[in-house]
């Protein structure tokens, strides 16, 4: 580039307005939804330090009633990890199932199509308005009558068709957040509109939704203990089972919190190194 | 031979509120081969909404566009063909930010034209060093300064081959000293033969390098010409005005 040789005088601009403008769509470039932060932050010394306290806390007080209170804590612990590959399957299998339906969904609420849109739509707005305990013992029950289910299929059809609709909206926003001149860019370079979301939106629409999709994802670890409602043994059926024999329902429901919080903090602090590997081109 | 013709172009937008809006009213232009096209005029005009026709991110509601004799207003053309030939720089520069400068070029090339990713480095190498940056080939669009970024955008459409080069007011959201960099590129773009058609506020530069000037007004053309004659006499009092506010 021979930079010197051209000369246009003096060079008048119109850049403050356009200025503002491109700053204002940095600022909607990033997308907050959380029902809280689940997740934590390497800058945020506030909230790595709630988590820490909570994750010290909590195992330290397992820990201690473990190995110190054999009767009845070491007993019961024993009995109720049993239920961790129940319960691990459960949310493994759904989060799985619900990022693949979630997927589509939200790509399904951006499409061009309106029936798509409605379909998305429809399918988003009723599974939202149906408790999954409800959908839960319909699956496995109702549908029980047609086709052979066993409770892990049931569990995890529900689980993932449930969270798939909230994943849906998380994806859909996500979308909506990228600027409109990525797919403007994209498809003016001459790609389709399905190339376009596959090289272009979509990589850059995990980036903005994954810590939702995070929060998304301890939610799901969580509600797996519904699935103890349709004889399935998971952590919080374990418990259950303990205690009809034992009635010792505060000891046995103090372990079986335990459990769940410690692979909740685990988890959460798994979501946020990912975030931050994702974050460090961004 | 690549060549616009626009004729009677018309694009309505609905607005939000339900009032229509005539962002282009009956307007025509003509561009041939290694033309440079500067389309001037107040904001609101339609300048913008009229290139944007051009490779059809605006849809028209009324009049023709013929690309190469392709007619692109046409409901059965294939507008990616149209896309492939023409190129198209963004005022906010639209790199994508999740992807490496070369990566930005190579996208493009590799998806739509099948073109082997070794081959695909090559010419974006190439394609750095004429916009002076081959030394950013590894950064993100993010680690660049505004006018890089928009050279590595203008670098992006040249990945396509394109035989026609539009440019939305390229530097429009630069500061005053990166500028220059970038009407640097566009100038060499121009003297290397390639067809232009671009709306901008610098005038200086139209001048230097516009083989054909546009005042559009109110969604038409009103008055067209070379530099000098647009410039220096103008004949419309609407251009006479304008350019009096402006200079």
């Amino acid at each position: 580039m021979n930079s010197k040789e051209y000369n246009y005088g003096k060079i008048t601009t119109t850049k403050i307005k356009a200025k503002k403008k491109a700053e204002e769509v940095k600022k909607y470039q990033t997308i907050q939804m959380t029902d809280g932060v689940l997740i934590p932050k390497k800058n945020d010394g506030s909230v790595l330090n709630s988590w820490r306290i909570t994750f010290i806390f909590s195992i330290s007080l397992l820990f201690f009633l473990v190995v110190f209170i054999p009767d009845p804590y070491r007993k019961i612990f024993s009995i109720v990890i049993t239920g961790t590959p129940v319960t691990f399957q459960a949310t493994i299998g759904a989060i799985i199932g619900a990022v693949i339906i979630g997927t589509f969904t939200g790509l399904g609420a951006v499409s061009k199509h309106k029936w798509i849109n409605m379909v998305s739509g429809v399918y988003v707005e009723l599974i939202r308005g149906i408790p999954l305990l409800v959908q839960l013992i319909f699956i496995y029950y109702a549908l029980g009558r047609f086709f052979s289910l066993n409770g892990m299929l049931s569990a995890i059809i529900a689980l993932s068709i449930c969270f798939g609709a909230y994943m849906g909206e998380i994806v859909r926003a996500g979308i909506q957040a990228i600027p409109k001149g990525q797919m403007e860019a994209a498809i003016a370079l001459g790609l389709n509109r399905a190339q376009a979301f596959r090289y272009v939106i979509l990589p850059q629409t995990l980036k903005v939704i994954l810590p939702a999709i995070g929060n998304e994802f301890i939610s799901m670890l969580k509600d797996s203990s519904l699935v103890s409602a349709i004889a399935l043994s998971d952590i919080l059926k374990r418990g259950k089972e303990y205690i009809s024999r034992t009635f010792l329902s505060l000891e046995t429901m103090l372990i079986v919190a335990l459990v769940y919080l410690v692979i909740t903090l685990v988890l959460s602090w798994l979501v946020g190194k990912l975030e931050e590997r994702l974050n460090k081109n961004a | 031979m690549p060549n616009i013709k626009i004729e009677n172009l018309e694009k309505t937008f609905l607005t939000v509120d339900g009032t229509l809006v005539n962002a282009v009213k009956d307007a025509n232009l003509e561009v041939k081969s290694q033309d440079v096209v500067v389309i001037i005029g107040p904001s609101g005009s339609g300048k913008s909404t009229l290139l944007r026709c051009i490779n059809k991110l605006e849809i028209p509601t009324g009049g023709t566009i013929t690309v190469d004799d392709l007619n692109i207003t046409a409901a059965t053309t294939d507008i990616r063909k149209v896309r492939e030939e023409v190129g198209m720089v963004f005022q906010a520069f639209n790199l994508f930010p999740h992807l490496s400068v070369m990566d930005n070029i190579t996208l493009a090339p590799i998806k739509v034209k099948k073109m082997s990713i070794k081959e695909a480095k090559k010419l974006g190498m190439e394609l750095l060093k004429r916009v002076g940056l081959e030394e950013k080939a590894e950064a993100f669009p993010n680690q660049l300064s505004g006018g890089q970024q928009q050279r590595v955008a203008i670098a992006r459409s040249l990945a396509m081959e394109p035989k026609i080069m539009l440019f939305d007011e390229p530097t429009s959201a630069l500061d005053p000293e990166m500028i220059k960099e970038v009407l640097d590129v566009m100038m060499d773009l121009a003297k290397s033969g390639m067809t232009m058609l671009l709306v901008t506020h610098e005038m200086g530069f139209a001048r230097a390098a516009a083989t054909k000037v546009v005042f559009m007004d109110e969604g038409s053309v009103v008055e067209e010409g070379s530099a000098d004659e647009i410039f220096d006499h103008p004949k419309n009092q609407r251009t006479k005005d304008f350019l009096d506010s402006i200079l």
